[in-house]
Order: C-alpha cells, then structure tokens, then sequence
C-alpha cells in the first residue's frame, strides 16, 4: 500500500504558488518559491523512499497521469536526463526522450523548429539541456510549453542547485548561515551559479574556490566570498562541494597541470581534518577520483554524494508537479 | 531647366562655417547657390522649413551593406534607401563581404552597384589585407585609384604588428590632393577576446557567458597609436566602446598623433545590462559595455577626442539572430535609428550643442575621410 499516493493524484493539481511558468533559472526564484520546490520535494520523497534505509515496493502516484514530458537533450547526460526521467514516471507522465547531437557550427534546423514541432505535438512540459547559456531562455519566449531548463552552457543548473540545498537542509535542519564552499571550476559552472542563487537567497553563505583563472570576479556579490586557498577557506565550512575538473580546460590554459591542481585543491583525508567536524562533501558528479576528490572521502561517512542523487529525482518530481499545475 | 527650389526659415546649421541661424537656402539644379535673410522665392519651389533644421546631409563612415555575397542580409540598394530614410546622403561600406573587397574588381563592382541604385552616395572602403586574412597587403594604391576611401579589415584585427605597421606605413604613401589614405581600425585584441560574446564583467559572469574584457580594445589601440606615432599615418579608430580606450586617444591627440575616433549611437545610447534575457539583437562588436564607459564616451564626443558619431549597421536575417546566443552572429542595425537616438543622448541632454552634433554626423566624418559634403556652402 501507498499512502502517499492519495496526495498526488492528478485531480489535485492546483495553481500552485510558483510565479512563472517555466523554470529557468534560480536567480528569478523567490524565496518562498524555493522553499515551496522544497516542502513539496520532501512529500515527493516518501513515494519512493519508504524510511531512511528503505524503498517503496510501488514507488508510483497518478499525478502527472496524462501529462507528456519531452526531454529535449542537446548535450549529453546520464543523471540528469535519468533523474528527469525516473521523476516523472514516478508522477505516471508519458516521457519521450530525445537526444539530440548538434555541432557548434551546424544550423540543420533551428532550435526554435525543434520544439515548435514537439509542441504540435501536443507536449505539456519540455526539460531541456543545451550547451549554450540562454537558450532555455530563448526558448521560454518562442513557445506556450513549460520549459525546464536541465542545465545551460555556464549559466544554470536550477534543479541540480536545487537538489543540493534539499540535501544541505536533510542534513541541518536550515540553512540560514550556513557557509558552503564551492572548489573548482566556477567560471565554467552553472551548478556553482544555481547554488550561489539559492543558497543566497535562503540566507547562507557560499564561498568560492579555486584558482582564480576559474573564479570569475564578477560572482563576488552580498552573500558569496572568493578565496584561492582551500586550505586557510576549509575550517569555516559546514559544507564542501567538488566540482568536475575537465581535461579540455587544461589544454585551454586555465592551470598548468592536473597534478598541480589535485595538489592545490584536490580533497582528500588529511584536508578534510582541517573542516568542522560536521562539515558534509557534495559533488554534482560524475566525480573524477583522484583529481578533485579521494575515493575514500567521496566513499567516505561525510560523503552525501549518494544522498543527493536520490534527492534529484525528489526535487525533479517537486519540480514537474508545481509546474504541472500551471499548464 | 534650372530647378529653383528655396528652404524657408529654417535654423541652419553648418559646422564648418559656425553657422546657426534661422536663414534660406537656395538651391539651383541641386547646388546651394545662396544662404541668407529673405532669399527671393519666385519661381521657386518653397519648403517651409520653419521649426525645421537645415543641415548638411549626414555621412556614415562605417556601415556594412554585405554586398556582394550575402544579399539575404541587405543590398547596396537596401542600404542606400535605408540611409536617405535616416537622414544619411552617403555611406561608407565596410570591405567584409564574400567575397572581401580586396581587389580592384570589387570596388569598381560596388560604385557600379550604388550608382545604378541611387538614393545615397555608396564609398567604398578597400580591405588592408587580402581577403582581410591579416597576412599581406592589398594593392592600396590601386584600390584606391579605383575609388576605395580608406581602408579597413573591420570585424577583424590586424593581429601581426609588423603587417599592420607596413599597412600604415605603406598608406602615407598614397594621395588625393596631398591627403593620406586614412585606414580605418577594429582594434580589439583576438587572443583576449577570443571565444568572448559581450562585455566581461558581473553580467558576463552571472549569465555564464564568455566575455571580451575591455582592455582586449585598449591594448590594441595602445599598440595602434604607437604605430601611428612611428608612421605618421592617418589612423582612424572604428566604434571605440571603453573609457581607457578614449582615455589613450585623448592622450595621443595632445601628442600630435595623427589619429582620430568614431562611436556608435549604440555604444553612446546602451550599457551590457541589456543582455540580461540573452536578447541576441544586443550582441555587437565591440561588446555594449558598462555605463561608466558610456560615459566616457559622450564625455569624449563633447571634449572632442572622438571626432564622428558612424552607426557599424551591421544587418543580419532573423533566422540567424535567433539562435542560441553564442552561436548568432554579432552586429545590429543603424541607419534609420542614429539621428533620432543620438539627438536624444546627447542634444536633448545638452551634452553637445546642436552644431557639434552635426558635425560629428557630417563635416567630420568628411574630414577624416577626405569626401566631399559636409558643408552647406554655395556650390555644394
């Protein structure tokens, strides 16, 4: 037997609280919005995850029943694109996944005529990821669907920022003055800009770290502190997020070598002695091990990394519902 | 037959004579042939220009009519209706076409091409380059026998400092009536600016987007002025966008460099916060910078480091705009906006007086470019 079930079916949806109809982008988020996404994420939670340990055996409630979600991926994921997916079956929507490899330079068929023909089709919402800034927002003027925006280029990653402050909360309890430090490749990252948005907005502190060919000044703003030595940043943390080192930006000159930035900024064991004894370690993943983080930390018993993935699916079906309710 | 026709009681504005006075203009067969009080209007066709203003027609020293090669964006002819529609009775082309204006042919091509169209007078300018590649020099003094004003690689930097200052040096050389061929210059650094798509700064930053930070246009133009010192030649510095860029062009004027300055109604009217929303028809080059460039700017308009207001009408298809933002191209269009938007930005807000617009719009685009017009004057 579900309980929950009864919560979530599809006659109760109601024009929910949030503002827009799309989700582009942390930064146009209330709090109130957020914290909405997030009470809604916790119910969502329970129909799937039973307690702490354990999982539902029907992990399935009817709300999104009759609803079609398109998940228009220009670039590749597998989390995301899964997380998306997994969230909404578990609402009973009709999911059509489209994976779509376009070149930087191909126009083939514009962007705008990709989702025009999807909505003849008679979508509901669109998650959609692409490999450059904006287009979420571009998108959001061209067509009447609800978009989700699933990541673009270095701007947002709204339901990854948002998964990582539902998971930050699990663990403390609030949020409010809490000081997350971000590590690694900010300048390229849209997860550090959704989680600098949100966690701001709800009252914590994010500090950014890296070398400063990664860390671009103009992030610094109310809220978010800029420090190019790990070291001397980790004992005021209650929480450490790794971001992914790409290889390619090696090549682009950013920093000389891996091997000088594991050194520099890498996390492993011994650094980690020198954070607060609570301090938690996030990761958006894929991880690299052994670059930016140990295997016996990401392993480790202050790792939440697992936790997060399973609170995606959470948030991702937090996301779809309060969104469904707008349509 | 002589046409008279006589423009009655209109404020007349001429910069190169100081003129600004409510006066009549007569015109015989298209030539002023008197300005003055109360001219004879018989037999005359009479404009009634009162409230008016009379001023010489506009030039535009930097547009792009992408003609020859991409005709889906604009044609001389569209450009040349557009200009007359903005006030402009001539334009200066950009030699960024496909294919480049390179050779004589070209040249000769577009005089040919904005004859037969009519409406404003079409200049050419002629690349420095080779297919503006950057690597070797066009047959300028060809080129310009053939018509080309100036010369240009705009849209590209002549990134190596030793062709740019054979460019230069080369331009001394070639003349009309003891003037220099004036190379017009896209300063802006490609190593710095590469991959960039607007300003570097908060906005830049927060939309995650790649920027062009300024000094990638102030360390080009240093380099420039430098070269333009060692060659004495006649260097001209396209829609510049940043205050140390104005700052180092002060400085070089009141060193005797022979250098001069255009700015975009665009650089003069809007800041980068206008690409918060990703609007791809703000994504220029050089990038709308921040509001206290901008002030620096009209600053340097009103102090008279920039000598010319030139709009870089740079027409693109909507299809190509709506793109994702980093793939659509840069540019916007200007011709028919500049007067109405400078005259807002800087006449309405008295930062220059009425005379000193038009002659950032007229008589000093015509200086620097050595072109007839510019003046109302009898004969013109």
């Amino acid at each position: 037997m579900n309980k929950t079930s009864d919560n979530f079916n599809s006659s109760s949806i109601q024009s929910s609280a949030l503002n827009s109809r799309h989700l582009i982008a942390l930064e146009k988020l209330t709090c109130k919005e957020i914290e909405l996404i997030l009470e809604t994420a916790r119910e969502m939670k329970k129909v799937f995850i039973a307690s702490k340990e354990g999982t539902r055996s029907v992990k399935k409630v009817p709300a999104l029943q009759g609803r079609t979600v398109v998940m228009l991926f220009f670039e590749p994921s597998t989390r995301t694109r899964n997380s998306f997916e997994l969230a909404a079956k578990r609402l009973s929507a009709d999911v059509v996944s489209i994976a779509v490899s376009v070149s930087s330079t191909t126009k083939g068929e514009s962007i705008i005529d990709t989702v025009r023909n999807l909505e003849a089709m008679a979508c509901d919402i669109i998650v959609v990821r692409h490999k450059s800034s904006g287009v979420p927002e571009l998108l959001s003027h061209k067509v009447r669907s609800a978009i989700v925006n699933a990541g673009d280029g270095a701007h947002e990653h709204p339901s990854q920022g948002l998964l990582d402050i539902f998971t930050l909360k699990e663990r403390f309890g609030s949020i409010e003055g809490l000081n997350l430090l971000i590590v690694g490749d900010i300048l390229h990252s849209r997860v550090a800009r959704s989680d600098i948005w949100g966690l701001t907005k709800l009252g914590a502190k994010v500090t950014l770290v890296g070398p400063p060919t990664l860390v671009p000044q103009g992030l610094e703003m109310p809220g978010v502190e800029i420090q190019y030595d790990l070291d001397s940043a980790l004992p005021s943390a209650d929480a450490v997020m790794l971001l992914r080192i790409q290889q390619e930006r090696m090549e682009s000159t950013f920093f000389p070598s891996l091997r000088e930035y594991s050194h520099r900024y890498g996390l492993n064991k011994k650094r980690l002695s020198l954070a607060k004894k609570h301090c938690v370690v996030l990761h958006p993943g894929p991880i690299n091990r052994g670059v930016e983080i140990d295997s016996e930390i990401a392993d480790g018993p202050r790792s939440v990394i697992l936790d997060q993935v399973t609170n995606g699916v959470a948030v991702r079906m937090s996301i779809l519902y309060l969104l469904a309710g707008k349509l | 037959m002589n046409e008279k026709i006589v423009i009655k009681s209109g404020r007349v504005l001429d910069p190169a004579s100081h003129l600004d006075e409510i006066l009549d203009v007569a015109v015989i067969d298209g030539k002023i042939s008197e300005i003055g009080k109360s001219l004879n209007a018989e037999d005359s066709k009479v404009i009634n220009a009162e409230g008016l203003w009379v001023c010489p027609g506009f030039v535009d020293m930097h547009v792009h009519l992408r003609e020859p090669g991409q005709e889906d964006r604009e044609t001389i002819a569209s450009g040349a209706l557009s200009a007359v529609y903005g006030g402009f009775t001539a334009v200066c082309c950009m030699p960024n076409t496909d294919p480049a204006v390179d050779s004589v042919g070209a040249v000769r091509y577009i005089i040919e091409r904005a004859k037969s169209a009519g409406f404003a007078k079409v200049y050419p300018i002629a690349a420095i380059t080779q297919k503006s590649e950057g690597k070797s020099l066009t047959n300028m003094a060809s080129l310009f026998e053939e018509g080309a004003v100036a010369f240009s690689d705009d849209g590209r930097t002549v990134m190596d400092a030793l062709i740019m200052r054979r460019a230069m040096e080369y331009a001394r050389g070639i003349y009309t009536n003891g003037i220099s061929a004036p190379i017009s210059l896209h300063s802006i650094d490609e190593n710095l600016a590469r991959g960039g798509q607007i300003n570097e700064g908060k906005i830049s930053a927060i939309l995650g987007l790649a920027g062009i930070p300024s000094c990638a246009e102030t360390i080009a133009i240093a380099r420039d002025i430098a070269l333009a010192e060692l060659t004495h030649a006649k260097v001209h510095f396209a829609h510049v966008s940043t205050k140390n860029a104005v700052q180092l062009i002060r400085e070089a004027k009141s060193k005797g460099i022979s250098v001069t300055a255009e700015v975009t109604p665009q650089h003069l009217a809007l800041t980068d916060s206008e690409l918060i929303g990703y609007d791809t028809r703000f994504k220029i080059n050089p990038p709308l910078r921040s509001e206290e460039d901008r002030a620096a700017l009209c600053e340097g308009l009103k102090d008279g480091t920039i000598d010319a207001i030139a709009t870089d009408h740079a027409p693109h298809t909507q299809i190509d705009k709506d793109l994702p933002f980093d793939s659509a191209p840069f540019g916007t269009i200007g011709l028919e906006t500049a007067v109405p938007v400078t005259y807002t930005i800087l006449v309405k807000s008295g930062i220059l007086s009425p005379l000193k617009w038009v002659e950032a719009l007229s008589l000093a685009p015509c200086t620097i470019f050595n072109l007839p017009g510019g003046k109302l004057k009898v004969g013109a």
